[in-house]
C-alpha cells in the first residue's frame, strides 16, 4: 500500500490532469471564439446587413439576402419540422406501446442515424425533381427533417414526464381525453418542448451540406419559397473556399452573424427552460 | 352479511350506468388519435422513402456486386467504375483518430465536471462545453481552414515529422490539409456530445459505491478510480461510440480540411477523402445512372455505419444506468 | 411562438405573391471557368433590365450538365461540350459559344517564371515528378533556382469543364496520360488535393507552399498568383494571355454545333491550353418570359457582352464564330414560335 502523502500526491496530479483536459478543450473555442469576433467585426456595417453580394472582384456588397434566406429556410423548417416532431413525440407519448407505436419509434431510431447530406439527397429526390427546380421549400424540408428526429424524441419524455395524476384529474372531471392531452398534458410540457424547439431551431440554422443541393444559392433577394435562395451557412462555405481575400474577410463577418443568431437561440432556450421551471408543476 | 338498506339503496344508484361524455367527444378523441397516428405514420413513411430511394437508385452498383464496391479502390468516373473503399477508409480514419482524442479530453472534462473539479468553476465549464456543441459545422471548417490547417503545416506536423518520422504515421509532405486536419477538427467538434454523455454516465453510477470507497479512506480519485470508472465502464464506451457515430456523418468542416483526394495512405499528413464529403461534392453534378448509383451505394454505407453504432452506444449506455450493482472491487 | 413564426410564414408568402409581379428570375448553373465574367455580364445586364434577374450559381461544368439535363436549372454553363450520350438525355439542347478562355498552369513557389513542357507537365500531374528541382524541370528552367521542397499537385474535385481541357490537351501529348487517365469532366486522379471549383483551386494554390494548379486565367490574374510558360505544339514557349487564346482558335473549324477542342493547337504564338465556354439552352425553350429572356440575354452577350471578355482576360469570339451563333439564336423557338430578338437589346 503506498504511503498517504503519494496517494494524495497523485489525486493532485489527476486533479490537474482534469484541467489540462479543460484547457485543451477550451483553446480552440477561446481561439475560433475571439477569431470570429476580431476577423468578423471590422466588417460588420450597415451596408453588410442590406446589401447583396457584389460581383467577383468587386468590393463591397454585403449578406443581406443570405440573412433573409436563412430566416425564410428556417421558417420552413418550423412550419413542417415543428407539428411533425411534436406530433410524432406526442403520438409516441400517448399510444407508442401498441404494435404500430413499437414500429414507429423503431423507425425514429433509424431517422435520428440519418446523416444530414443524406436528407439533402432525399429532399433533391423528392422536391427538387419534380418541382424542376431548386427551391427554399426543398431546403426548408430539409433542416425540417432534421429536427424531427430529436424534436420527437424529447417530446415523448417530457409528455411522459406529466404526472399521471394531472391526466386522471383531468378524466375524472370529464375532460374528453383529446381535450386532456392537448390542453393540460402538452401545455404542462409546453415550456420544455419550447425549449427542445428552439435548440432544434438553432441547429437547423447552422446546416449547410443538405442546402447545397436543394436550395442552392441566389445572388439577389427572393422571397419565394418555390426559388433558389441565399443563405448564411452556403455563402460562408463559398467565400470560405474562394481565393479572395475580400470573401474571406466577409466569411468571418458572415459567420460572426450566424453565431449571433444561433447563440441568441440558444440562450432563448435557456430562458424557457429556466421559466418553466419556475413556473412549472408541482 | 348484506349491506344495510340505505347502502344498497346507494349502491342500486352507483349501479347505473356512468354519466353520458357530451356528444362530439367521442368524435373528438378518434380525430385526435387519428391525427396522432398521421404523424407516426410521417415518420414511418419519410424513414421508408428515404431508405428505398437509397437501395434503388444504388441498384446499377450493387447488382454488380456489393462486396466489391466496398472493397475496390479506384474511384474513376471516366470508365464508371467506383470502388467505396478509399471513402471507408478515409471516414474511419478520421472518426478513429476524432475519438482517440476526444475521449481521454472528454473524460478528464466530465471527471472535472462531476468530482474533480472546484464547484465554482464547473458551471463556467459546462457553459463553454455548450458553446461548443451550438458552433455550426461550416463556421469550424472555417476555423479550420485558416487556423489549425496553417499551424499544422508549419509547426506540429514537422515537429511530429523530426521527432515521430520513423513511424508511416507521419511521412511525406507537410501540407496542413489531410487526414490529421480533419480528425483534430472532429475531436473538438464531438468533445461537447462524449462529455455530457460521460457526464450523465457518471452521475447515475449509485452514490454509495463512490461514498463507500472515500468512507473506506479513499482519496477522490482513488474513489473513482476503483468504484466509479469500473461501473460506467461500459457507458464510456458508448459515449465514445456515440461520439464516433457523430463524428461519421460530419460534412462541411471535413470537406474544407481533408484535401479531397480519394486516396488510401498511410500517413495522417496525407490528403484523403471521406464518406459525406464526397457525396456533397459529387452529387450535384452526376451524369451516367453508375455514377449516381455509387453515391447512393456510398449513402448507404455511410447510413449503415451510423446506425450500427448509434443503436451500440445507446445499448451500452442504457447498460450502466440499468445494469444490476457490481462488486465495488474489481 | 407558433404563431410568430406563423404569421411570418404568411407574409412571406403575400409578400412572395406581390414581388412576383415585378422581377423575373431565371436560374443557371455550371462552370466556374468563366464565373468572373459570368458574374459581370448579370450584374451589368441587371442593372440594364432591373426586371430581369439571373441568378447564376459556379458549380462545375458537371452540375451545369446535369442540372440542364434535369431542367432543374433554366440555363447551364459548360467548358466541356457535352458527349452524344449526354446529350441523348437531353434532347433539343444547343451549346452556345460565349468566350474563349485559357487555362493556366499556376504556382506557389518562389520562381517568377517557370517553363514547362509537355512531357514536364504530364509527368508533375501523373506524380512521377515530386520535386522542384527535378532535373528534368531543371533542364528546361536553366538559370532559374529551383527550390528542394515537394510538389503538391492540386486538382479539381468537383466535375470540370477546366479540367476536361486540361485533360484533353494532356491526353494529346501524352501518350501515358492518355491510357493511364484519359480525359473527362471528373478523372481519377493519380494524386493530388481536390478543390471545388476554380475557384477551389486557386485557394488550394495559394495557401499551400510548393502547390502547383490548373485554373482559368482570370483565377490566376485576380489573385496575383503566377502563371507557367508552356511549350506549344510548334516547340514554341508560349505565356497565357488574350491573344495566345484567340490564336488557339484562329486555324480550327467550327463544326455546326459548336462542340470542338482547341487544344495543342497548331499556330506560332498559339497557347496550348484554351477552350471554349457554353451556355447550354434548350432550342425550344418552354416558358414564355424566362424564353424570350434568356434569348434576348444571349444576343446581348456575343454583341455588347464582348466588350467586358478582354479586361477579365477572356477572349472575344472569333467574327467567324459570333456570325455563326447569331444564326443559331436566330433559330431559337419559345413555344414553337420564332423568339422576339429586340434590335434594341
Amino acid at each position: 500500500m503506498k504511503s498517504l502523502a503519494v496517494r494524495r500526491a497523485v489525486n493532485v496530479i489527476v486533479t490537474i490532469l482534469c484541467g489540462a483536459m479543460v484547457l485543451v478543450a477550451i483553446v480552440p473555442l477561446g481561439s475560433l471564439l475571439w477569431l470570429v469576433v476580431s476577423k468578423g467585426a471590422p466588417g460588420l456595417t450597415p451596408s453588410f446587413f442590406t446589401a447583396l453580394p457584389a460581383p467577383v472582384g468587386e468590393p463591397g456588397g454585403g449578406i443581406g439576402n443570405a440573412i433573409l434566406g436563412t430566416g425564410m429556410l428556417v421558417g420552413l423548417a418550423c412550419l413542417i419540422g415543428l407539428p411533425l416532431g411534436i406530433g410524432a413525440g406526442v403520438f409516441l407519448a400517448e399510444r407508442g406501446d401498441g404494435p404500430f407505436g413499437r414500429a414507429v419509434r423503431f423507425t425514429a431510431e433509424i431517422f435520428s442515424g440519418i446523416p444530414s447530406i443524406v436528407i439533402g439527397i432525399a429532399a433533391y429526390g423528392v422536391v427538387v425533381i419534380p418541382m424542376r427546380r431548386f427551391s427554399a421549400l426543398a431546403g426548408g424540408l430539409a433542416l425540417a427533417l432534421l429536427m424531427v428526429p430529436s424534436l420527437a424524441r424529447t417530446t415523448e419524455e417530457l409528455v411522459r414526464l406529466v404526472p399521471g395524476t394531472l391526466r386522471e384529474a383531468s378524466l375524472a372531471l370529464g375532460i374528453p381525453q383529446w381535450k386532456t392531452s392537448l390542453r393540460i398534458v402538452l401545455r404542462t410540457a409546453a415550456g420544455g418542448i419550447l425549449t427542445a424547439a428552439l435548440l432544434a431551431i438553432a441547429r437547423a440554422a447552422g446546416e449547410t451540406a443538405p442546402l447545397l443541393f436543394t436550395s442552392l444559392n441566389n445572388q439577389y433577394w427572393n422571397f419565394r419559397p418555390d426559388l433558389p435562395t441565399a443563405s448564411l451557412t452556403v455563402q460562408i462555405f463559398n467565400y470560405a473556399i474562394s481565393p479572395y481575400q475580400d470573401w474571406h474577410d466577409k466569411a468571418w463577418s458572415a459567420a460572426l452573424v450566424l453565431l449571433l443568431l444561433v447563440g441568441a437561440l440558444n440562450l432563448a432556450a435557456r430562458y424557457a427552460l429556466r421559466r418553466s421551471a419556475a413556473g412549472g408543476q408541482t | 352479511m348484506p349491506p344495510p338498506a340505505d347502502i344498497a339503496a346507494n349502491g342500486a344508484a352507483l349501479a347505473e350506468p356512468p354519466q353520458r361524455l357530451p356528444a362530439g367527444a367521442h368524435t373528438g378523441d378518434r380525430l385526435w388519435n387519428a391525427l396522432l397516428g398521421v404523424f407516426g405514420g410521417a415518420v414511418l413513411l419519410v424513414v421508408g422513402v428515404i431508405v428505398l430511394e437509397l437501395v434503388k437508385v444504388s441498384r446499377p452498383v450493387m447488382a454488380v456486386g456489393a462486396t466489391r464496391f466496398l472493397l475496390e479502390r479506384d474511384w474513376n468516373p471516366v470508365v464508371d467504375s467506383f470502388g467505396a473503399l478509399p471513402f471507408i477508409y478515409g471516414t474511419l480514419v478520421t472518426s478513429t483518430l476524432a475519438i482517440v482524442v476526444a475521449l481521454p479530453v472528454s473524460v478528464g472534462l466530465a471527471l472535472f465536471l462531476s468530482e474533480m473539479g472546484p464547484p465554482r468553476l464547473r458551471p463556467v465549464v459546462s457553459f463553454a462545453i455548450e458553446i461548443l456543441a451550438a458552433i455550426p459545422s461550416v463556421v469550424y471548417g472555417l476555423w479550420g481552414l485558416f487556423v489549425l490547417v496553417p499551424w499544422l503545416r508549419s509547426t506540429v506536423e514537422p515537429f511530429l515529422q523530426s521527432t515521430l518520422g520513423f513511424l508511416p504515421l507521419f511521412q511525406g509532405p507537410t501540407i496542413g490539409l489531410g487526414f490529421l486536419a480533419a480528425g483534430l477538427i472532429l475531436a473538438v467538434m464531438i468533445l461537447p456530445t462524449v462529455s455530457s454523455v460521460t457526464n450523465e454516465v457518471l452521475k447515475t453510477v449509485p452514490a454509495s459505491l463512490r461514498e463507500g470507497a472515500l468512507a473506506l479512506g479513499a482519496t477522490r480519485w482513488e474513489a473513482i478510480r476503483i468504484a466509479v470508472l469500473p461501473y460506467a465502464r461500459p457507458g464510456i464506451l458508448g459515449a465514445a461510440i456515440l461520439g464516433l457515430g457523430r463524428a461519421l456523418g460530419e460534412t462541411m468542416a471535413v470537406t474544407m480540411v481533408i484535401g479531397n483526394s480519394p486516396e488510401i495512405h498511410a500517413s495522417l499528413f496525407a490528403a484523403g477523402y471521406s464518406l459525406p464529403a464526397v457525396i456533397a461534392n459529387e452529387f450535384a453534378e452526376t451524369v451516367t445512372d453508375v455514377h449516381t448509383g455509387a453515391l447512393a451505394g456510398l449513402a448507404l454505407v455511410l447510413f449503415g455505419i451510423s446506425l450500427v453504432l448509434n443503436s451500440l452506444a445507446r445499448i451500452l449506455v442504457q447498460l450502466v444506468s440499468r445494469g444490476p450493482m457490481r462488486g465495488a472491487a474489481q | 411562438m407558433k404563431k410568430i413564426l406563423i404569421a411570418f410564414a404568411a407574409l412571406a408568402f403575400a409578400g412572395a405573391t406581390a414581388r412576383a409581379a415585378d422581377t423575373l428570375l431565371v436560374t443557371g448553373a455550371g462552370a466556374t471557368f468563366p464565373f468572373p465574367l459570368y458574374s459581370k455580364w448579370f450584374s451589368d445586364y441587371n442593372k440594364k433590365h432591373p426586371d430581369l434577374q439571373f441568378n447564376y450559381q459556379s458549380i462545375g461544368s458537371g452540375g451545369g450538365i446535369k442540372q440542364i439535363t434535369g431542367k432543374t436549372v433554366d440555363f447551364g454553363a459548360s467548358d466541356a461540350p457535352m458527349t452524344d450520350e449526354q446529350m441523348a438525355k437531353a434532347s433539343g439542347i444547343i451549346h452556345i459559344p460565349t468566350v474563349l478562355g485559357a487555362v493556366v498552369v499556376t504556382y506557389n513557389a518562389p520562381m517568377q517564371s517557370l517553363k514547362l513542357t509537355p512531357e514536364t507537365l504530364s509527368g508533375i500531374f501523373l506524380g512521377k515528378i515530386t520535386k522542384w528541382n527535378d532535373p528534368a524541370l531543371a533542364k528546361d528552367n536553366a538559370g532559374v533556382k529551383l527550390p528542394d521542397t515537394a510538389i503538391t499537385v492540386a486538382h479539381r474535385s468537383d466535375g470540370s469543364g477546366t479540367t476536361n481541357i486540361f485533360t484533353d490537351y494532356l491526353s494529346k501529348v501524352s501518350p501515358e496520360w492518355k491510357e493511364k487517365v484519359g480525359k473527362g469532366t471528373a478523372v481519377k486522379w493519380p494524386v493530388g488535393l481536390g478543390g471545388k471549383g476554380n475557384e477551389g483551386v486557386t485557394g488550394l494554390v495559394k495557401s499551400t507552399p510548393g502547390a502547383i494548379g490548373y485554373v482559368e486565367l482570370a483565377y490566376a490574374k485576380q489573385n496575383k498568383l503566377p502563371t507557367s510558360t508552356l511549350k506549344n505544339q510548334e516547340g514554341v514557349f508560349v505565356q497565357p494571355s488574350l491573344e495566345a487564346t484567340s490564336e488557339a482558335a484562329a486555324g480550327v473549324e467550327m463544326p455546326a454545333d459548336f462542340r470542338v477542342s482547341i487544344t495543342n493547337a497548331s499556330g506560332k504564338t498559339a497557347y496550348p491550353i484554351a477552350g471554349f465556354t457554353y451556355l447550354l439552352v434548350y432550342k425550344d425553350q418552354g416558358d414564355k418570359a424566362k424564353g424570350e429572356a434568356l434569348v434576348n440575354f444571349l444576343w446581348w452577350a456575343i454583341h455588347e457582352g464582348q466588350t467586358s471578355a478582354a479586361p477579365l482576360d477572356y477572349a472575344p469570339l472569333p467574327k467567324p464564330v459570333a456570325a455563326m451563333v447569331e444564326k443559331t439564336l436566330q433559330s431559337m423557338t419559345v413555344q414553337g414560335k420564332p423568339a422576339q430578338l429586340a434590335a434594341t437589346r
